[in-house]
C-alpha cells in the first residue's frame, strides 16, 4: 500500500514537467484572468483549476507535483547523505578504539546539543538559501542521531569472535570494518535510511514554512503552506491548506509505514507495530 | 557522584564553547552590515560615522580579539545590545522566556505523560483494539509535521468553532501565568497539543516497546508469582525498568525543543524565543542570535546532565562512580 | 632464591635453580617459547568516569614451550586463564609483561603491522563456531580471507585453493557459496579449520576447538586435526577443560591454575603419576573413560570456588582449596620446578609434590554438600 503511494509519488515527481503540460497550467504561471476572483480571492476546486488556484491565482494542482519532486529530492539526498556520514562516523567511533571515540562522540554530542532549526535558520539566513544548502543542513544535523546507533553497534560487533578470528589472519582495522562489520550493518542503516527520509521531508517543508528553504516562486509543499498561512487566507480557501498539508502528512505517513515493515523485514527481532 | 558532576559539567562546558565557536564563525563567514543596520539607510552613507560605529562595536579588530571581547563580556553576564531594538539582549530574552517555558514544559509534560500512558495500556493488551488504535496514533501522530498539525488545529478549534459562536479555544497571544492563570491556560491548549504530539508517538513507540520486552523477564514473572496486582506490577515493577530508555530519548528530545518552540510560536504568533530568533534572524541580529543559540544550548547540556543522573536512580546497574 | 621449602628434595632443590625458567633451555626444536609472561586487564569502574581500581591477573607469569611437530595439551577450569594466554601466545593480546619467541625471533613487542608476516605461520581455531564465522558472509569468502589479507591468490586461483581447502577438511566444494547458518557446528568447525590451515601455518593454537560440539562429532574434529597434523607437519597447543580430550591428543600436557602453570609433564607422566595435588585432584574428579582406572581413583571433590583472579591468594594460589597445603603453602610461591633429578621434562610448582601412588585426602574445609547422592533437600 505505502509501496503503491510511494511509486506514484516517484513517477509524478520524474513526469512533473508532461502532467503540468497535460493540466494546462505551469508551476509559476498566474492565471490573473480566471485563478483568483473580482475581490482578489483565489478560486475553489472547479473546472479550471481542479484543485483550487493561491492568492495569485497558480494552480495549486501543478505546484503540488513541482513541490513532491523538492520534497523527494531534497528528502531523500538528505537522508542518504546523513547516514553515509553516520555510518563512517560511527563506525570509526566505535571501532577505532577509546581516543578516536572519545574525540567522536564529543562531536556526536556537539551537534545533537546544536538548537538546530534554529541554527539551520540562521546559517541559511546568512549564506542565503539554495537546494543544495538545504540538504547539506539538513544532512549534517540528521547524522549525529545515526552515528550514535551505528556507535554502539559497533561496540558490540568488536567483540565479536569472528572480528578476533580476522584479526589473526591479519587483517587491518579498515579491512575488519569493511568486510566483517560493514555487513551487520546493512539491515540497520536500510531501516535508517527510510525512517530518515520523512523526517528530512518534514525539515525541508518546515524550512521552506519559514520562509528559508526552497525560494519562492519555486513551489514546495512548505511555501505553500507558508502562503496559505499568510493574512489567514487558508480560512476563506480551505483548499489551499488542505491540498499540501494531506501531500506532505500522507508522505510521511507512507515513508513511515515502510520504515516499520522494511525494519520487521529485516530485522524480526523487533517489535513489529502493525499485527498482521 | 561529585566528580561525575564535575566531569559532566567540564564536557558541557566544552560543548557550548565549541557551539559558540561556531556560532560565532557563521558571522565571520558573512558578516552582517552592522553600521547598515544601526545607522538606518540614510546615514549609513556617512562613511566617518559608520566607521565611528563600527570603532565602538569593536568591529575593526581582528576576529580572534573580538571573539576574546565577546568571551569576557560573556562571563559578566552582558549578552549585548541588540543591533536593531537597541535594547539589552538580556531584557529582550527576559520578555520572551517566559513564554517559550511555558509552552515547553507544558508540551513535555504532556506529551511524556500521555505517551508513557498510551505506550503502557496499549503493552499490556498487545494485539487488542487498543492496542492497535494506539500505534495507529502514533505513527499517524509521527507524520505530522509540527506547523501543518498547528494549521489545521487553528482552523478546526479556533477558526471554524468561531464561526460557529464557540470560542473555547483562542486563536493566539499569551497572557501571562501571574496575570490569569485561566486565560494563560486557554491560550496555550493548543499550542501544547501541537507541540507534543510528534513527539508524544516517539513514546507510544517507545513506552510500548519496551514495556513488552519488560513484562517478558523473569523478574516480573517472580513478581506476578508472589502474587502482586496486575496494576503494581505493570506500574511499580515494569515501568521503571521500561523508563530507562524513555529517559534516554526524553534527553535527546530537549534539543529539539527550541525547534518545535519556533515553529509553534510562529504559527500561534506568540512571542516567545522562537519568533524572537526567527525575527532577529531575518534582522541579522547577531547579539540576539548568539545568545539564544548559547543559553539553548546551556539548556541541552544541562537537562542531559540532568538525564544522566536520573538514568543512575532509575537503572541500578549503572553507577555513577 | 630465598630459603628453601621444607619438603623438597635435596635433588629437586640442586636442579631447582638451572630449572627455574624450564622455558628459556635453548632447545633447537623450540616452536614457540613463553618466557614469564604476563596479561593483566585493568578494571575500570563507572559508566562515564573510568578510574582503574584493580587489576584482572588471568595470566601472571607463564612460562613454557612448544616444541616444533608436538601437540601441548593446557588444561585448567573454566576462568584460569587458558583464553587468554592462547591469545597473548597469538599476540592477539598486546603483553603486560614477558618475552615471546617464536621460531627463534622475539615477537613480543611487534606492532600489528610487523606481526602480518608472522601470522601466516600461527593460527587460531576458536571455541564458538557460531561466533568465530561472520554470518553475513558466505564460506567461500570467509574461508578465502587469509588469501584475501596476505594478497597470496586471487580470482579464480584464490577459489580453486579454497575449494582445496574446503575438500581438505572434509567439506563439500560446492557450498562454496553458502552461509555460516546452513551449517551444523562439526561442519563449522572445519570451516574453522579451512581457514586456520590456508596459509600453511606452523603452529595452530586450538582454543577448545570441540567444546561445543557433540560428543560423536567432537572426535570427528578430533580426528580431522589429527590427520592433518601428520601430513602437514603442524604443531598444535592444544587447549581444553576436558582431560579425556587432550589425553586423547596431547604429547605433553599443561596443567593451568589462576593465571599460572602448576604442572608440564609427558602425558603418559602426568596422567600415571600426576605430582601436583591440583592435578591429581582434577583427574580423580574427571570422569575417566577407563574403568579400571576409575575404579582404582577415588573422587576428591574439590570444595571451594575458585577463587578471583583479581586478588589472587598469596603464596600458592591453590592453597585455600588444597589437601595437602601447610602453612608455609600461604607464605612462599613454589617454582615450576622438576620433581624427580631424573624426569627433568617433569616439573611442578608445588612444596608438598605428590609422591608416586599417593591419595589425596579430603580438603582442609569442611564440605557442607557432602551428602551421598540422593540424600539431598531436593
Ligand atoms: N578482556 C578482558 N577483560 C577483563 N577481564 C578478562 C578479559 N578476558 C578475560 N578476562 C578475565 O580473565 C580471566 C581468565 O579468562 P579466560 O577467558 O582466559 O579463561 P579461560 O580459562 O579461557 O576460561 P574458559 O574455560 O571459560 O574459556 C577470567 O577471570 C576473565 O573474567
Ligand atoms: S604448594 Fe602447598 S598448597 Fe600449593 S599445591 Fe602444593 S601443597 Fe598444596
Ligand atoms: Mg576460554
Amino acid at each position: 500500500m505505502c509501496g503503491v503511494f510511494i511509486l506514484f509519488l516517484v513517477l509524478v515527481a520524474v513526469f512533473a514537467d508532461p502532467l503540468s503540460h497535460l493540466i494546462g497550467w505551469g508551476p509559476t504561471q498566474q492565471d490573473r484572468a480566471t485563478g483568483t476572483t473580482a475581490d482578489g480571492l483565489p478560486v475553489g476546486p472547479g473546472r479550471i483549476h481542479l484543485l483550487g488556484a493561491d492568492q495569485l491565482g497558480r494552480d495549486v494542482l501543478v505546484r503540488l507535483i513541482y513541490g513532491a519532486r523538492v520534497s523527494l529530492v531534497v528528502g531523500v539526498s538528505a537522508a542518504v547523505a546523513a547516514v553515509l556520514i553516520g555510518v563512517i562516523i560511527g563506525l570509526c567511533a566505535g571501532f577505532l578504539g577509546p581516543a578516536v571515540d572519545s574525540v567522536l562522540a564529543r562531536l556526536m554530542d556537539v551537534v545533537l546539543a546544536f538548537p538546530f532549526l534554529l541554527f539551520a535558520i540562521a546559517l541559511v539566513t546568512v549564506v542565503g538559501p539554495s537546494e543544495p544548502l538545504e540538504i547539506a543542513v539538513i544532512a549534517f544535523f540528521s547524522w549525529a542521531a545515526v552515528g550514535r546507533i551505528v556507535r554502539g553497534q559497533t561496540l558490540a560487533i568488536r567483540e565479536r569472535e569472528y572480528v578476533e578470528a580476522a584479526r589473526s589472519l591479519g587483517a587491518g582495522n579498515l579491512r575488519i570494518m569493511v568486510v566483517d562489520v560493514l555487513p551487520n550493518l546493512i539491515a540497520p542503516v536500510l531501516v535508517y535510511v527510510t525512517l530518515l527520509i520523512p523526517i528530512s521531508i518534514v525539515f525541508e517543508a518546515t524550512l521552506s514554512f519559514l520562509g528559508v528553504g526552497i525560494i519562492p516562486p519555486t513551489p514546495s509543499w512548505g511555501n505553500m503552506l507558508d502562503d496559505a498561512q499568510q493574512g489567514g487566507l487558508y480560512q476563506v480557501a480551505w483548499w489551499f491548506l488542505t491540498f499540501p498539508a494531506a501531500a506532505l502528512v500522507l508522505t510521511t505517513l507512507a515513508f513511515n509505514l515502510l520504515g516499520d515493515s522494511v525494519r520487521d523485514a529485516l530485522d524480526p527481532r523487533t517489535e513489529r507495530l502493525f499485527a498482521k | 557522584m561529585l566528580r561525575f558532576l564535575i566531569r559532566r559539567t567540564l564536557t558541557g562546558l566544552l560543548v557550548i564553547w565549541l557551539i559558540s565557536v561556531v556560532v560565532f564563525a557563521i558571522f565571520f563567514i558573512a558578516p552582517p552590515n552592522v553600521a547598515f543596520l544601526l545607522l538606518g539607510k540614510f546615514q549609513a552613507s556617512n562613511q566617518q560615522l559608520v566607521e565611528q560605529v563600527t570603532a565602538q562595536l569593536g568591529l575593526n579588530k581582528p576576529i580572534p580579539v573580538q571573539y576574546w571581547d565577546f568571551l569576557v563580556r560573556l562571563l559578566h553576564g552582558n549578552l549585548g545590545y541588540s543591533y536593531y531594538s537597541h535594547e539589552a539582549v538580556t531584557t529582550l530574552i527576559g520578555r520572551a522566556l517566559p513564554v517559550t517555558a511555558s509552552l515547553a514544559i507544558g508540551a513535555a509534560v504532556i506529551w511524556v505523560v500521555s505517551g508513557v500512558l498510551i505506550g503502557v495500556l496499549s503493552a499490556t493488551h498487545p494485539r487488542s483494539i487498543r492496542d492497535r488504535l494506539a500505534t495507529l496514533f502514533a505513527l499517524t501522530g509521527l507524520s505530522f509535521p509540527t506547523f501543518v498539525l498547528g494549521l489545521i488545529l487553528l482552523f478546526f478549534l479556533f477558526y471554524k468553532l468561531h464561526l460557529a459562536g464557540i470560542d473555547w479555544f483562542p486563536g493566539s497571544g499569551y497572557i501571562p501565568l501571574t496575570q490569569d492563570p485561566w486565560q494563560w491556560f486557554l491560550h496555550l491548549i493548543l499550542p501544547w497539543v501541537t507541540l507534543a504530539v510528534a513527539s508524544m508517538a516517539v513514546y507510544v513507540r517507545l513506552a510500548r516497546g519496551q514495556m513488552l520486552e519488560v513484562l517478558g523477564d523473569d523478574y516480573i514473572r517472580t513478581a506476578r508469582a508472589k502474587g502482586l496486582s496486575e496494576t503494581r506490577v505493570t506500574f511499580r515493577h515494569a515501568l521503571r525498568a521500561a523508563l530507562v530508555p524513555i529517559v534516554t530519548q526524553f534527553g535527546i528530545d530537549v534539543a529539539t525543543l527550541l525547534g518545535g518552540a519556533i515553529v509553534t510560536e510562529q504559527v500561534f504568533g506568540l512571542n516567545g524565543l522562537g519568533a524572537l530568533s526567527v525575527s532577529s534572524v531575518v534582522n541579522q541580529d547577531e547579539p540576539v542570535i548568539i545568545a539564544i543559540v548559547l543559553l539553548a544550548a546551556v539548556f541541552v547540556v544541562v537537562a542531559n546532565i540532568l538525564v544522566d543522573i536520573l538514568y543512575a536512580v532509575l537503572d541500578p546497574r549503572v553507577r555513577l562512580e | 632464591m630465598t630459603a628453601l621449602p621444607h619438603g623438597t628434595s635435596p635433588a629437586a632443590a640442586a636442579t631447582a635453580a638451572a630449572a627455574a625458567a624450564p622455558a628459556s633451555t635453548d632447545d633447537d626444536d623450540a616452536l614457540l617459547t613463553l618466557d614469564d609472561v604476563v596479561k593483566h586487564f585493568p578494571i575500570r569502574r563507572g559508566v562515564v568516569i573510568k578510574s582503574e581500581v584493580g587489576q584482572v591477573r588471568a595470566v601472571d607469569g607463564v612460562s613454557l614451550t612448544v616444541r616444533r611437530g608436538e601437540t601441548l595439551g593446557l588444561v585448567g577450569e573454566t576462568g584460569c586463564g587458558k583464553s587468554t594466554l592462547a591469545r597473548c601466545m597469538t599476540r592477539l593480546y598486546p603483553l603486560t609483561s614477558g618475552r615471546i619467541t617464536f621460531d627463534g625471533r622475539d615477537i613480543s613487542r611487534l606492532s600489528p603491522r610487523a606481526m602480518r608476516p608472522y601470522r601466516r605461520q600461527m593460527q587460531m581455531i576458536f571455541q564458538d563456531p557460531y561466533g568465530s564465522l561472520n554470518p553475513h558472509r558466505r564460506i567461500g569468502s570467509i574461508i578465502g580471507d587469509p588469501f584475501a589479507i596476505h594478497g597470496v591468490a586471487d580470482g579464480p586461483e584464490r577459489k580453486r585453493k579454497v575449494q582445496e581447502l574446503m575438500e581438505l577438511v572434509g567439506l563439500n566444494p560446492e557450498h562454496f557459496n553458502r552461509f555460516p547458518s546452513d551449517f551444523s557446528g562439526g561442519q563449522r568447525q572445519r570451516i574453522g579449520v579451512a581457514r586456520a590451515l590456508a596459509l600453511r601455518p606452523k603452529l595452530i593454537v586450538c582454543d577448545e576447538p570441540v567444546s561445543a560440539l557433540d560428543v560423536s562429532i567432537q572426535a570427528q574434529i578430533i580426528n580431522l586435526l589429527q590427520t592433518l597434523q601428520s601430513e602437514l607437519g603442524l604443531t598444535y597447543v592444544f587447549i581444553a577443560h576436558d582431560l579425556s580430550v587432550v589425553e586423547h591428543v596431547s604429547d605433553r600436557v599443561a596443567v593451568m591454575y589462576l593465571g599460572k602453570i602448576v604442572e608440564i609433564a609427558e602425558r603418559a607422566a602426568l596422567y600415571g603419576t600426576p605430582r601436583h595435588p591440583y592435578t591429581a585432584a582434577l583427574l580423580s574428579a574427571a570422569s575417566v573413560a577407563d574403568p579400571d582406572r576409575a575404579a582404582v581413583r577415588q573422587r576428591i571433590v574439590l570444595h571451594g570456588d575458585v577463587p578471583s583472579p583479581i586478588d589472587p591468594p598469596s603464596g600458592c594460589r591453590f592453597h585455600p582449596r588444597c589437601p595437602k597445603a601447610q602453612e608455609i603453602c600461604s607464605r612462599v610461591q613454589p617454582d615450576l620446578v622438576p620433581v624427580l633429578a631424573d624426569l627433568p621434562t617433569h616439573v611442578t610448582a608445588c612444596h608438598f609434590p605428590m609422591a608416586d601412588g599417593e591419595k589425596l585426602g579430603t580438603a582442609p574445609v569442611e564440605p557442607a554438600d557432602d551428602r551421598p547422592p540422593g540424600t539431598g533437600v531436593w
